[in-house]
């Protein structure tokens, strides 16, 4: 046991550290109606995403889950996973739609509280990248509910979403808080 | 004036007038309604005087007591004596009797045409008549004939719904468990009588001294068995679940709530009144008994589904708090602690008024539910809560109640519950401490149990979706129904809100018992009826606690609706499933919410679980179609006492039956042989 | 002046308290090798939380829709009348042990009843593992709280703080173990490890998030809320009545304010321990919790007969 936490302070610290410059490189494609004037100060100190997996290959999963260990540690920034849709700000939705899946995505839409952001996370979920016209998909996200903002990438590195959802979250005007670098 | 409302003429009055309604209701008996209103505006006329009698004895701190001599012969005398106890008691029955008469004016509508109306108003008002004269009879045989009136009379109102085969059979278990009390509490009086040369109370009470220790310790077995099976204590509850669902509802409140606390009256009468003094393991006895009793009540009603039997075993739980009152009062009156004997016997008195609202306003709410949906089942209950609303709430504040939350009544009286048996453990060395730890643990995991019971009763029955399709036509009770269930679900938040002056009412009646007559007070109220015991030991404000709470719930909702964030949307949509069908199996179920505990408990509960499997294709047994499971409990009380005891009995009179061997020839030595020991006992 | 100490102790809990969740988080993040959330980051989800909209479920009733303000009432009333940072304070009204472990079950009752509201498959079964938990953590907590009371002939809590028994040395092998029977349940009523993982998102192993699964906006916040006071309750139960030690005895302005610093430092070393704790064991199996509890009750009655 106190091996355990002598390790602890034994491992050296290798946090990725997020200046603006390298963020500022990472690109977000809006789409959609523009997110509120009124929301822009909301989302500033803290962010609740849910994740919906739409049929996908796991891929863009595996990225997401690697945004909250110690390396890229999406928590200093506020934002955390949460377990409900009507505890979420965000939805997180990667894959491209399945049939089975598609009305649980809109079920999920509904039963979030406006103000909300809809993501889409992958090219799967884009345009349903290399799925393309096979019969068992949908055309993408934003063919079952209105998708506010893509992440391009298959799958985008865990640095990508990040910078990404930093950009994000500036757009909305977060530049006040200390927990954004801007 | 006063002398008047007070006097033997006001009570005999009060007798008559239900007499008059028992009567008169079977002289109607060929008009339904004539009769339905005939006996509940006597019964009604007849509690409001009742109400009006007891309150003002118990003021006035009178005792009344009278005889009939010119009716009497040989041992009986129709001899009565009101004291304080007699007449708080006969204010409890007064006052569940008026909710439980204006309730079934319109309860009984719907037995109408399909049995006697006539015939259950008089069993109803005799139901009445017996148990009065039971708490105020003062001779033996007299009493014994009014307990008789009012075990015959209940019994008739618990198999009156006859076309039920369960009820018939839950009718005949409470009479054979009734008449073997009855049999116990006639060799009690008997043995009495052996020493005391009388049947009345008085004289045996002066003339205690006569009787030895042994035949002391019997009388108190005898009773407690007696009077205990009429309370319904563990082992002796058995007809209790199953005769109070059986009744129609009015009276299954009636019962669950006054009638067996004319068990628990005797037995405090006996114990502190006529016997003392007496020897101390009766206390731990009782204490042990009632500890017993909550625990095991309390997870008998884990494991029902039928609404009424689960109030029922519930009934069992209080009774049991009720004897942890009495059997710490009865230790420290030995131990020469009068003040906190008379702490342990204010607590009980509180619980049992306490229990009686709360218990009648849940059986009342629960009548109401089952009148519309027709089916006992809390299965097939849910959603009820916005096709019956008030009903809703007046089940939520019982439930409160006898959860023992603040600020209601439950809660103050299992409070003094809990102070007593602090002082115990307090007071006293290790080798009595411990019996006192046993039983505040076990009162203070009854609590707790109870509150898991009654959330999983609230939320199975009114709460989530219908589970039944036959929802549709379900409306409001009554308003007479209604009237009566808020009428006592106020009475509960009052008796709470002023449970100081009721402590100090009940220290009068307490100080009314010879043993109690000059003992100082332990408890004391302060200008802001405080409550506090000891010389600051505990205190509690019960106003105080209303107000506060009322307060901050207000101001809470004030804030967080009117001025933060007011201008925020509200959308009603569909409850979140993790995007699957949303259909009413997806809610949890009674059997469902109470499976953990009752797996916890396995050791005394011993559940059993079975799974039935229907296929669609019966041979090849691969795709279900329906799966069934049934959570059952095994019955420990039946198969640990109840069997190896009628296994015993049975064999005895196997044995015995050989003496009729029906041979003419064993007969006529059997003469001889009497005929030459009665010659060699003469001679 | 005894108004404003009146008014710092009304509010402290409810301003207090996400702070020590806050603090907590941190030092699991710490010890995970990460950076964390900023202490002050539970500070803003609920300000957050309470300027979004809401979605209410068409078969809630009443009961969901005022059980999180009924919730945090409660906690708001218990909060004032237990000794936070002084116990020289005088309230015979309702600080009495049964009072408040009793009021606090007003508020689990509430939350159950609003986790079985909605009819949602989660909401049951969280609901029935509470009760459960809840149940039988009553006996150890009554009997954690009831050690200290007969030790210093009191139930109100106040007096009880003032008695300091932890000093008085004949009384410290009781309090020990009664204190580590009051922690177990403190773990149990709080919603924290070995009982309940308070981050999860698999909601079978849920037992207090699955009965808030259906809240979102001004009630979701409330419901945090009302569940960090909790914490905070218990902390300053745990602290003040059992080691007593720096707590405000007198009006004095210099005691009041050493008192509130002391305090704070016992919340740290409460949050310091209960992240350790976290940190170091897995969630039990829910039939294994009982055994848990029962511990915690014969520890306690282990205390109670000690104390002659």
């Amino acid at each position: 046991m106190l091996n355990l936490f002598l390790k602890i302070f034994k491992t050296p610290k290798n946090i990725i550290s997020v200046n603006t410059a390298e963020r500022e490189q990472t690109e977000i494609i809006a789409v959609g109606e523009k997110i509120q004037k009124k929301i822009k100060h909301l989302f500033n100190g803290s962010l609740a995403i849910r994740q919906i997996d739409a049929g996908s290959d796991n891929a863009c999963e595996q990225e997401l889950v690697a945004l909250s260990n110690s390396f890229y540690d999406i928590e200093r920034f506020g934002i955390h996973f949460v377990a409900s849709p009507r505890h979420a700000d965000m939805l997180l939705i990667t894959g491209p739609v399945t049939r089975n899946m598609a009305k649980a995505v809109k079920i999920a839409y509904e039963a979030t509280p406006n103000p909300k952001i809809i993501v889409a996370v992958g090219d799967d979920a884009i345009n349903s990248g290399i799925f393309k016209n096979s019969y068992a998909v949908l055309d993408g996200v934003n063919s079952i509910i209105p998708v506010n903002y893509q992440i391009p990438g298959d799958p985008p590195t865990p640095k990508i979403i990040l910078f990404s959802l930093l950009n994000i979250l500036e757009t909305l005007g977060a530049c006040h808080s200390k927990t954004i670098i801007c | 004036m006063l002398e008047i409302i007070t006097s033997q003429i006001s009570f005999l009055i009060l007798l008559s007038l239900f007499f008059i309604g028992a009567i008169g209701s079977l002289f109607f008996k060929k008009n339904d309604a004539l009769s339905n209103a005939w006996s509940n505006f006597f019964a009604i006329t007849g509690s409001l005087l009742g109400l009006i009698f007891s309150i003002f004895l118990i003021i006035k701190e009178k005792t009344l007591s009278f005889t009939f001599n010119q009716y009497s012969f040989s041992f009986f005398t129709p001899s009565f004596n009101i004291d304080m106890l007699s007449a708080f008691f006969i204010f409890i029955i007064s006052l569940i009797t008026l909710f439980c008469s204006i309730y079934g004016s319109s309860y009984i509508k719907h037995f109408y045409k399909k049995y006697s109306i006539g015939a259950l108003g008089f069993f109803y008002n005799l139901f009445i008549i017996g148990m009065l004269l039971v708490v105020s009879a003062s001779n033996g045989l007299f009493f014994l004939i009014a307990w008789e009136i009012m075990s015959i009379a209940s019994y008739f109102l618990v198999v009156y719904d006859r076309n039920d085969k369960n009820n018939i059979k839950a009718g005949f278990l409470y009479l054979v468990m009734t008449y073997v009390g009855t049999a116990f509490i006639i060799l009690s009086f008997l043995l009495l009588y052996k020493y005391t040369k009388s049947f009345d109370f008085a004289v045996i009470k002066s003339g205690i001294a006569l009787i030895p220790l042994s035949v002391k310790n019997a009388i108190f077995i005898f009773s407690l068995i007696g009077f205990g099976t009429k309370a319904g204590i563990i082992p002796f509850h058995i007809w209790l679940p199953v005769a109070h669902p059986s009744a129609p509802s009015h009276v299954s409140a009636l019962m669950s709530g006054v009638m067996i606390k004319t068990g628990i009256y005797m037995i405090i009468r006996l114990s502190l009144d006529m016997l003392q003094p007496i020897p101390l393991w009766w206390g731990l006895t009782i204490l042990i008994i009632g500890s017993v009793s909550t625990l095991l009540g309390v997870l008998h009603a884990l494991t029902e589904h039928d609404i009424k039997k689960l109030l029922a075993c519930h009934s069992i739980e209080n009774i049991g708090i009720i004897l942890l009152g009495i059997g710490s009062s009865m230790i420290f009156y030995s131990l020469n602690m009068p003040s906190l004997a008379l702490l342990g016997l204010i607590a009980a008195l509180f619980h049992t008024l306490n229990h009686a609202i709360f218990k009648s306003l849940l059986f009342l709410s629960a009548g109401s539910v089952i009148n519309e949906m027709h089916t006992r089942n809390m299965e097939k209950y849910g959603g009820l809560i916005k096709y019956m609303p008030q009903t809703a709430i007046f089940f939520l504040i019982g439930s409160m109640a006898i959860s023992a939350l603040p600020p209601f009544n439950g809660f103050f009286s299992e409070w003094l519950t809990f102070q007593t048996l602090f002082q115990g453990i307090m007071q006293f060395d290790p080798s009595l401490q411990w019996i006192f730890i046993i039983a505040a643990g076990s009162l203070t995991f009854t609590g707790g149990l109870a509150l898991a019971c009654f959330v999983k009763a609230f939320g199975s029955i009114f709460l989530a979706r219908p589970r039944s399709a036959n929802i549709t036509h379900v409306k409001e009770s009554s308003l007479s129904m209604r009237i009566s269930m808020g009428v006592l679900a106020l009475l509960s938040i009052l008796f709470g809100i002023f449970s100081g002056y009721t402590t100090i009412l009940l220290e009068k009646i307490g100080k009314n018992f010879t043993i109690f007559q000059n003992t100082p007070s332990f408890i004391s109220t302060n200008y802001y009826k405080n409550l506090s015991i000891g010389s600051n030991f505990a205190s509690v404000s019960t106003p105080a606690l209303f107000i506060l709470l009322i307060f901050a719930i207000f101001l809470v909702i004030f804030t967080f609706r009117y001025i933060i964030n007011k201008n925020q949307k509200i959308k009603i949509n569909d409850t979140w499933n993790c995007g699957t069908q949303l259909t009413p199996r997806m809610e949890i179920t009674a059997t469902g919410f109470a499976r953990s505990i009752i797996l916890i408990f396995k050791g005394i509960l011993k559940p059993s679980i079975q799974h039935e499997i229907e296929y669609h294709d019966a041979e090849s047994r691969y795709l279900p179609k329906s799966r069934t499971i049934t959570l059952s409990v095994g019955n420990m009380y039946h198969s640990y006492f109840y069997q190896p005891l009628h296994t015993i009995i049975n064999g005895l009179s196997l044995r015995i039956k050989n003496i009729q061997s029906g041979n003419i020839n064993t007969y006529i030595s059997y003469i001889f042989i009497a005929l030459i020991i009665a010659l060699f006992t003469v001679l | 002046m005894s108004i404003l100490i009146w008014i710092i102790q009304l509010i402290f809990v409810p301003v207090v308290s996400p702070l020590c969740v806050g603090i907590i988080r941190k030092i699991k993040a710490k010890l995970q090798n990460r950076q964390g959330a900023n202490i002050l980051q539970p500070y803003k989800d609920l300000w957050k939380l309470l300027h979004k909209d809401e979605i209410i479920s068409k078969d809630a009733s009443w009961i969901f829709q005022y059980a999180p303000f009924i919730i945090f009432a409660v906690t708001i009333v218990v909060g004032a009348s237990i000794p936070l940072f002084s116990s020289f304070l005088n309230n015979t009204l309702t600080s009495d042990i049964l009072v408040i472990i009793y009021m606090l079950s007003i508020g689990t009752f509430f939350l159950a009843l609003a986790g079985m509201d909605t009819g949602g498959g989660f909401g049951g079964f969280g609901s029935s593992r509470e009760m459960t938990i809840s149940a039988l953590a009553e006996g150890g907590l009554i009997f954690s709280l009831l050690t200290v009371a007969i030790a210093s002939n009191t139930t109100n809590l106040f007096t009880i703080s003032n008695a300091n028994i932890f000093t008085s040395g004949q009384s410290f092998l009781p309090i020990i173990l009664a204190f580590s029977g009051f922690f177990i349940v403190l773990l149990a009523e709080t919603a924290r490890f070995p009982f309940d993982n308070p981050a999860t998102h698999l909601e079978l192993t849920m037992v207090h998030e699955a009965m808030i699964l259906e809240y979102s906006g001004k009630k979701l916040a409330l419901m945090e809320w009302a569940s960090s006071n909790k914490l905070l309750i218990f902390i300053a139960l745990g602290s003040n009545l059992f080691f007593p030690l720096g707590i405000a005895q007198s009006a004095n302005i210099n005691a009041i304010i050493f008192g509130i610093f002391a305090f704070i430092i016992k919340i740290f070393i409460f949050c310091l321990v209960i992240a350790l704790l976290e940190s170091s064991m897995a969630k039990f199996r829910f039939f294994r919790l009982p055994d848990l509890l029962i511990v915690s009750f014969i520890l306690n009655i282990m205390a109670i007969c000690l104390i002659h």
